[in-house]
Order: structure tokens, then sequence, then C-alpha cells
């Protein structure tokens, strides 16, 4: 056993228990001990301001390997992850080679386990290869030590085809991961409205997201397959899950950090840190997606973290490469809403444990439990972002030479 | 209304002194501004609509670089840089780097290499020309020769003085831009310097299909229907329609087209009596113009060609001026610069 550790006057939100108090707690092993459990305790910290949470739990994070690791690696990228407060993050399976069998997926697990920074659980894929027509072996990527299974962003070839992975992925009693997308709907690069009208940007209407998101539902519907959604962008999928969860499905669902802060008047000026997918929306999607979160409608915030080598964002709007290297600004970001009153805290804290935990079917994102990790984090720490203060290969963030507040002080062991 | 917007679109477009240094966009840039490229294009055409030769831009180098295929609008280029001295350039990208493998931004640094002074940019992709203007040394001045369906700024402010000759004031004027307004680069630019230089009302006729997205927030009066779009308008502007919008599901055919949304004779009985008719051309006859129409009295397609050369000419000049300026002022503080320093050292 560890050494046990009081820390007195810190704020301690642990959503999964309910507890959201300023109290002393002692942590050993990785985990704070129930109260009244006997401890030897060999040292007193004072905590105060501070925050004592269960640390993180991603839903989406790409780690750039296996793949060229141009972009970033699976040492680098958990390096990055473990300093912003994340010890779990889920992997989507659109690695090169693709994660659609059980040996590659091991690899991720044990690469992770190795690099020592944080725990990757990956997806696998739905369909071999990701192309959408024959089964993946779901049977094999669960044993192997996958906790759910999912297509990506890339189309499957038929309804018919949809229906029966999931038919299949419920049969091996697997979560099926949804990034919800109709393909020809979704052949621009920004938001179908006005500021892509304007800039001459070909446009992804919001039904790109919601006539795919409809569809799995109804097919969730038919299977009774546990499904998640993840980093949607507008108000109207907001409501279809909503409804959803009244008809009593078994679905969860995430929205991405920066959905919840930026608009498409991010890209004016054809700034490509802002091409994003799903694109930025208007702002009245983000507002319904903050109130979608605050209801609990949408369960978790993920980072949806695409890290990319400078290269990539250098060229015309449309041929720069989506996605944004996110992780270390989620928590800054998270802060920034519980600031505007947008959240609380404890809600805040929520959504980035024990309800993507929970999404995972994972005991994690906790305090009590042993191997979930515990974070100190100071609200109030003031830092910038930039390239020298992100420690992802990919600096490829919106946010570049902004100032945040919050940061997360250690992970407890 | 969307002041910030304007900022975005003229920050990269002027120097510190607030001339232009790039021409990128219609958008953003002041009344002033596009006033002064008419009345700088308006010097350079003689008493009988011809061009003059002005050695303004003498020993200086115009580099065409044209990611699309094009003939007019290179050739206009071509034409009015050596009206004024430059030498030209063209560098037919289809056949070089790119097609190796090379990015743009290699290619560029590349390019750089053979001191231009001016980069005249067409690329397929919208913002391509904001890109490069963000790359490239400070000392090229790069103008837009048509970047995807954002910007063509020198045919609308090519249109824009063959209103101004023809039409006079802008801000009597109710235009309409008909057809294919979402592939248009022309008409976004057009919007632009028309609502800049103060025309009464702007409006878009076209069916949805052809319509981009929430276009109205622009500040432009959309019509589906031509006769209501057309009534007491004081110009059209017909854009050509690719053939190809036939071939996906955004036109049913020309002929069905012409029907709705062509420019004839007959549908121009509501405009107004002396209505001006323009096309940036290559027109298609009988698909969005009769052919009465375009060789008519009151078409101004044929005085649009010389008058793109003197507007180039123009946008050429101000902005290699507009360059030397930015230098001279770089240079002046440079030296104002070293003298306090070397002050300080004694």
């Amino acid at each position: 056993m560890s050494q046990a550790i009081r820390y007195t006057g810190a704020r301690v939100i642990d959503p999964a228990s309910g507890v959201d108090q300023i109290r002393d707690v002692i942590v050993a092993d990785g985990r704070v001990l129930p109260e009244g459990a006997a401890a030897t305790v060999a040292e007193t910290r004072a905590a105060d301001g501070l925050w004592i949470t269960p640390a993180f739990v991603d839903l989406c994070a790409r780690l750039r390997e296996p793949g060229p690791k141009l972009h970033g690696t699976i040492a680098s990228e958990t390096r990055a992850a473990a300093a912003a407060g994340f010890r779990h993050l889920a992997l989507p399976p659109d690695t090169h080679p693709v994660i659609d069998h059980g040996a590659l997926a091991t690899q991720v697990i044990e690469k992770a386990q190795a690099a020592g920074h944080a725990r990757v659980y990956p997806v696998g894929a739905l369909t071999r290869g990701l192309e959408g027509k024959a089964l993946a072996g779901m049977g094999g990527l669960k044993a192997a030590g996958c906790v759910a299974v999912g297509n990506a962003r890339k189309p499957v070839a038929s309804v018919e085809t949809l229906l029966r992975c999931l038919e299949y992925a419920g049969s091996m009693d697997l979560t099926v991961f949804f990034s919800p997308e109709e393909a020809s709907l979704a052949t621009g690069s920004a938001h179908d409205g006005f500021m892509a009208a304007r800039l001459g940007l070909v446009g992804i209407p919001a039904t790109a997201e919601t006539v795919a998101l409809a569809t799995a539902l109804l097919l969730v519907e038919q299977t009774g397959v546990r499904a998640h959604f993840g980093q949607l962008s507008c108000k109207a999928s907001v409501e279809l899950v909503r409804i959803a969860k009244g008809r009593g499905l078994p679905v969860t669902a995430d929205v991405a950090m920066h959905q919840l802060h930026l608009t498409d008047a991010a890209i004016d000026g054809f700034n490509a840190m802002a091409h994003v997918r799903p694109p930025l929306r208007r702002e009245e999607d983000r507002q319904a997606l903050i109130a979608g979160v605050r209801e609990g409608v949408i369960d978790a915030i993920c980072s949806d973290h695409q890290p990319l080598d400078a290269a990539a964002k250098l060229a015309p709007f449309a041929e720069a490469l989506p996605g944004m290297s996110t992780l270390e600004t989620v928590l800054p970001l998270g802060l920034a809403l519980v600031a505007a009153g947008e959240l609380s805290p404890a809600r805040l804290i929520g959504a980035l444990t024990a309800s993507p935990a929970q999404a995972l079917g994972l005991p994690v994102g906790r305090l009590d439990a042993a191997d979930a990790g515990v974070l100190l984090i100071d609200p109030a720490a003031r830092w910038t972002v930039n390239a020298g203060s992100l420690l992802s290969t990919g600096k490829n963030s919106y946010f570049l030479g902004q100032e945040m507040t919050g940061r997360v002080r250690a992970h407890l062991a | 209304m969307h002041q910030s917007h304007a900022h975005q679109a003229s920050r990269l477009q002027l120097n510190d002194q607030g001339r232009l240094r790039h021409f990128l966009s219609t958008e953003g840039l002041s009344r002033e501004l596009l006033t002064e490229i008419l009345d700088r294009a308006d010097t350079f055409l003689d008493g009988d609509g011809g061009i003059r030769n002005v050695p303004l831009l003498a020993g200086r180098t115009v580099m065409n670089l044209f990611f699309e295929p094009s003939t007019r609008t290179r050739t206009t280029f071509e034409v009015a840089a050596k009206r004024l001295s430059a030498d030209v350039l063209n560098i037919d990208i289809s056949k070089s780097s790119t097609s190796k493998g090379e990015t743009l931004r290699d290619m560029l640094w590349n390019l750089e290499a053979m001191t231009a002074d001016v980069f005249v940019v067409r690329h397929g992709l919208s913002g391509a020309a904001h890109f490069i203007a963000s790359q490239v040394t400070p000392e090229i001045a790069v103008i837009n020769a048509g970047d995807g369906r954002h910007a063509h700024p020198t045919q609308a402010m090519l249109d824009m003085l063959t209103i101004r000759r023809h039409a006079g004031d802008f801000t009597r004027l109710t235009v309409a831009i008909i057809g294919d307004i979402r592939h248009s680069r022309v008409a976004r630019s057009e919007i632009h310097a028309l609502q800049t230089l103060g025309a009464r009302e702007v409006r878009v006729i076209g069916p949805r299909t052809l319509l981009p997205r929430d276009f109205e927030e622009l500040g432009v009066k959309v019509f589906e229907d031509m006769d209501a779009g057309l009534a007491g308008v004081d110009v059209a502007i017909a854009l050509r329609v690719q053939n190809e919008r036939m071939e996906s599901a955004l036109l049913p055919g020309s002929s069905e087209f012409y029907s709705l949304y062509g420019l004839t004779r007959a549908r121009l009985r509501v405009a107004s009596p002396n209505v001006l008719v323009m096309h940036p051309g290559p027109i298609n006859r009988g698909v969005e113009i009769e052919s009465e129409v375009a060789d008519g009295p009151q078409s101004l397609i044929l005085k649009q060609v010389n008058y793109g050369i003197a507007v180039r000419m123009a946008v050429l000049a101000m902005a290699v001026e507009g360059q030397d300026a930015a230098r001279a002022a770089q240079q002046a503080t440079g030296q104002a610069d070293a003298a306090t320093q070397t002050g300080g050292a004694r």
C-alpha cells in the first residue's frame, strides 16, 4: 500500500456518488478512501481553493497511431492527455491500419501501457476495414479488450448492412459508437449557412447529421443494441436524442468541447484552425448543445482530439485537413462555461468522468474506484495556449495565443 | 451590418496606410477605395473606349499563376500588364508541379525565388488567394483572378465600371443578378461592390438549387420568380450556367432553365425601360440569355471586355504602389530606429 495522504480544504467533486463539497479526503493507491476507513496518514497537505475530482474519461481521442506518426503517437498524445487530466481514452478505429482485428487492438492497449501515461480503450471497427460492407470480427475485438465498436465517420453501404451490423454487435453485447453523418450530404467543409455562402465554401447542412442520427435511432429501437452518439453538432440532434431517451432507448450522447464554444463565425477569414468535422455551426446550435449537456440529454463532453502537423493546415480552407488538437484545452474551456453560469461544476465534471465512463461501461470516472485516478485541479491557474505550452504533437488549436484559466496540478497516487 | 466580417475581409488587403496591397475581394474595401479603382481605370481609357499605354510598371514582373484553365481572364491580365510595360510570365501550373505532389506552399516558395512583383492567381478553391497572400513574402502583391466560388474582384470591378459609365449614379440603381448564384464568385464580388458603392437594391434571382443558403443575410433580396425579380430593375446581369449543372440534380435541363430564367426581350418588359444588360461571359445563347438581348442596344457585353483591361491595369498599378509605399514606410521606420539607436549609443 502506498502512502496515504490527507488533503484538506479542497472542493471534492464526485458526480458518481453525488458529492460536491469542501471536505478533507485521504488518498491512497490512486483512489479516495471511504470516510472512516482505517488508514495511517503519512502526510497532510493543504488544498484550499483546489478541486479533487476523478480523472477524466475521453470518448473520442485520435492518437495518430497506428499510423504514419506524423501527427502524433500513442506516447506523445497520452502524455498530453494525462497532463490535461485524462486517464482513460477511447480511440476510434479509423487508424492506419484500421482496428478491425483483435491483434491490433491488443497491440494498441499494450503500447499505451508501456508508455504509462493513460489507458487507451480501442473502439473496434464495425465493418471490415471500415469499408461499410462486411462485418468486422467483433467477437475477436471484444475478446482483445474493445469496449465498443463503430464505423468512425465512415459510411456504411446501406441501411440493411447497418441493421445487420447492429444485430451482430448486440449479440456480442457491444455498445455501438456512432459519429452520425450522411456522406452524400457531407461533401463540404463548413456549416451550410450564411458564412459558408459568403465565403463560397461548400456547405454541410445539419441534416447531414440528423438524417444519419434518425436512421440509426430507428435501427437501435428495432435491435435494442446499446448505442452512443458522439460529437453531435446541432440543435436538431439534441432534440432527436431527447426523444429517443424519452422512449427509453439505450442511448447516450456526447459533444466535443469546442462545439460548446465556437460557431461558424470562427471560420471567417478562411481560418483553417476552425476547419473541423462536424463543422462549427450557428449560435442557436451552440446554445442548444450547452442546454443539452446541462439537462443531461447529452451525457458527456469529449475532446474529439485530432492532432495535426503544421503543414496539414497550410492550405486553402477546404484542402486543409479538418480537426483540432483539443485535449489540453478541454478543462479550461469547461471551466469557462462554469464561469459563464452555463454549467455547474458538478455537471461539468460529471460530463468528463462518470457519464463517459458509463457510456463505455467502465468502472472508472469515480473517486472510490481502484485505478480510476484522482485529479488535483487548480481552477484558477492561468496559462497561455501556444506551441510551447501544448504537449501534444498537434499545435493545431484555434485557441493559440489565448489565455486560459484552469489547469490540472497533479494526478494523486 | 457585418462590420467584423468586413474587417476580416480587408485585413490582408490593405497596408498600414490603408492603401491596397493585395486585391483579394471587393468585400471590406471602402467606397473611396472602390471609387479610386474606377477613377484610375477611367484614366486608362481614351475617348473612343481604347486603352492607353502607361509605363507605370516598367521593370516590374507580373506572374500569372493559373491553377484553373482560363483564356479570357488570363489574356486580359496579360494585356493589362503589358500596357503598363510590365514583364509577364505565364506559369502553366496544371503541367508543372502540383501534379507531382508538391504542395501549394512549397511551390510558392520556388516561385518567390523568381522575384516577381505581382502574382495574379486563379484557383479552384475558395480562399486560395487569401492563403497565398498570407504565405508569400510581403514584397509580392497578390491579385485574385478568381478563387473557387468565393471572389472574382476584378470581374466585379469591371462590371462596376461598365455600370458607372453607362448608368451613372449607383444610389439610384436596382441591380438583379440572375442564374447560378450558388457557384458564382462573380455574383459574390458584385454584391459586395454594389453594396459598398451604394446601389439602392441588389437582387439575386434563381431556383433554390442555385441559391446559397441564408443569402438574405448578405443584405440582398432573393427571388425565385424571374418576373417578380426583374420588375423595375435598372441593370440585369445574367450569369453563365455550366452544362454540368444539368447533369446533377441542380437543374432539369437547359430548355426549362431558359423558359423560367432566361433573359429574353419578353421578360425584360417588366424591367426599367432603360434597363442595361450585362454578362461576365462566355455567354450561352438560348440558355441564360436570348441572342437578341445579348446583341441588342441595351447590351453592354462587348463593352465589358475593354473595361476589363482598364480595371486590371488600375488594380495592378495600385497594388504595386501600395507595396512600394509599405516598403518605403518600413525603410523609413527602420532608418529612424537605426538613428535612434545610434543616437543612444552616442
